[in-house]
């Protein structure tokens, strides 16, 4: 079972009819999002590229929510790279199940429907406090699902616990395992402790995410990343890309890696920042991201602050389009497009 | 102890729930001791309990003490002999 199955014609029909019919869904029930696509001269879309889209840090400034407050089941918040400002999005109890499905299918797509023994490359120690994970936190969690009888990689203190990974390896390291775990966690704790010791991590599937910018600082990119693990035994490696202003919605690492993918209900646009003209292949720009998901907040089409590149189209691992992040927009040049909604809100 | 009792004491003890306290009607949704971190105790101690290896698409849907006894069916468990 896989969702990366579209191609690239085929998804963008199939997106077209689903994403006009949330953005007038969204434009009935959320009066803040209406006055923006008024504000903005709407029109229906007669493309993916021509919906309209949000930037994402308008969840930091404004309430966003096409549900009556009785039927907020759960407010997911994040606080962005400045701290100060946090994004709050607001979940029913069908989206809030909906995620959950959606990412359990797209994840299955790479492990199968069984769960594997797992390690967690993180510590029990954050999880502490039950009722307020860090978005760390949830992610751990989410994952968590996907495997069984895990094992943390981090004692309390965030120390590796050498013992606990061989004895693990011991009981389930010939057969397929999972690894998941924060980017620079995995870089930092798992493949120099792998390396120090001899761990045989060959029968491993590994899925990570987190951003790129503390290996940057250290001179690794994702290629030397890549290599490195495999020098270590684990070629099964799968970034991710997602937010969680589109929770449940991850762009996947295909087999041979180097791209991300798009699952067959979600979609990316690059686009030039200064014309907000869609860029073609091989051109770098900020990156939109669309999910069918959110159906309880307007957050289906949304301009991040990171730029990315498509690679190519229906001629990778799986159909679509195959992508890469680069990095971040730095943040003055991202200002004008997010006041200029703040005032037309 | 029948197999529907030996579910509702799984239930009980992966969610911290007194001994006595009525389980048949729990919802994921609707029990705030009922989290996520809480539906992984949960599903192992039924695991355990059942010796079975539920797959990850039940324990995704498992959303319900209903619900749970309708996966296990699946897995060979019937709570109706």
């Amino acid at each position: 079972m896989s969702v990366f199955t579209l191609s690239q014609a085929a998804k963008e029909g199939v997106l077209l009819k689903e994403l006009s019919a949330l953005t007038e869904h969204h434009r009935e029930n959320c009066e803040p999002y209406a006055r923006i696509l008024a504000a903005s001269g709407y029109t229906p879309a007669t493309s993916v590229a021509g919906l309209p889209w949000l930037p994402v840090r308008l969840f930091k400034n404004l309430e966003l929510k096409s549900i009556p407050d009785d039927e907020v089941y759960k407010v997911l918040t994040s606080s962005g790279t400045t701290g100060a400002e946090v994004s709050k999005i607001y979940l029913d109890k069908a989206a809030a199940a909906e995620q959950t499905r959606k990412l359990g299918a797209t994840v299955q797509s790479v492990l199968g429907p069984k769960r594997l023994p797992m390690i967690l490359v993180d510590t029990k120690a954050m999880l502490k406090d039950r009722k307020s994970f860090s978005a760390r936190g949830a992610g751990v969690l989410g994952m968590s699902n996907f495997g069984r009888n895990h094992v943390w990689a981090l004692d309390n203190e965030g120390h590796v616990d050498v013992e606990a990974l061989k004895g693990f390896l011991e009981q389930y390291g010939d057969e397929p395992f999972l690894i998941f775990g924060f980017t620079y966690l995995v870089w930092l704790h798992l493949y120099e402790v792998a390396k120090d010791n001899g761990l045989d991590l060959s029968n491993g599937i590994l899925i990570h995410s987190g951003g790129w910018k503390k290996l940057v600082d250290q001179a690794v990119s994702p290629e030397e990343f890549r290599n490195r693990l495999a020098g270590v035994g684990l070629t099964k490696v799968h970034n991710y890309y997602g937010m969680i202003e589109q929770i449940g919605t991850i762009f996947l690492e295909g087999p041979t890696g180097g791209s991300l993918y798009c699952p067959d209900f979600a979609d990316v646009v690059i686009r030039d920042p200064e014309t907000w003209a869609e860029q073609p292949v091989g051109q770098p720009g900020l990156i939109e991201v669309i999910s069918t998901l959110p159906t309880s907040y307007p957050g289906h089409v949304l301009l991040t602050e990171d730029l990315g590149v498509v690679h190519g189209v229906d001629d990778g691992d799986w159909p679509g389009k195959r992508f890469s992040v680069m990095g971040r927009l730095p943040r003055a040049e991202a200002r004008g497009c997010s006041d200029t909604y703040r005032e037309a809100a | 102890m029948s197999d529907l009792q030996r579910l509702r004491e799984a239930f009980r003890t992966a969610l911290d729930l007194p001994a006595d306290a009525p389980v048949d009607d729990l919802q994921y949704q609707d029990n705030e001791k009922w989290d996520s971190l809480a539906h992984m105790s949960l599903v192992a101690a039924i695991e355990d309990e059942f010796s079975v290896m539920i797959d990850t698409d039940d324990v995704i849907n498992m959303s319900s003490f209903a619900e749970a006894t309708r996966i296990l069916g699946k897995y060979g468990v019937d709570f109706n002999e």
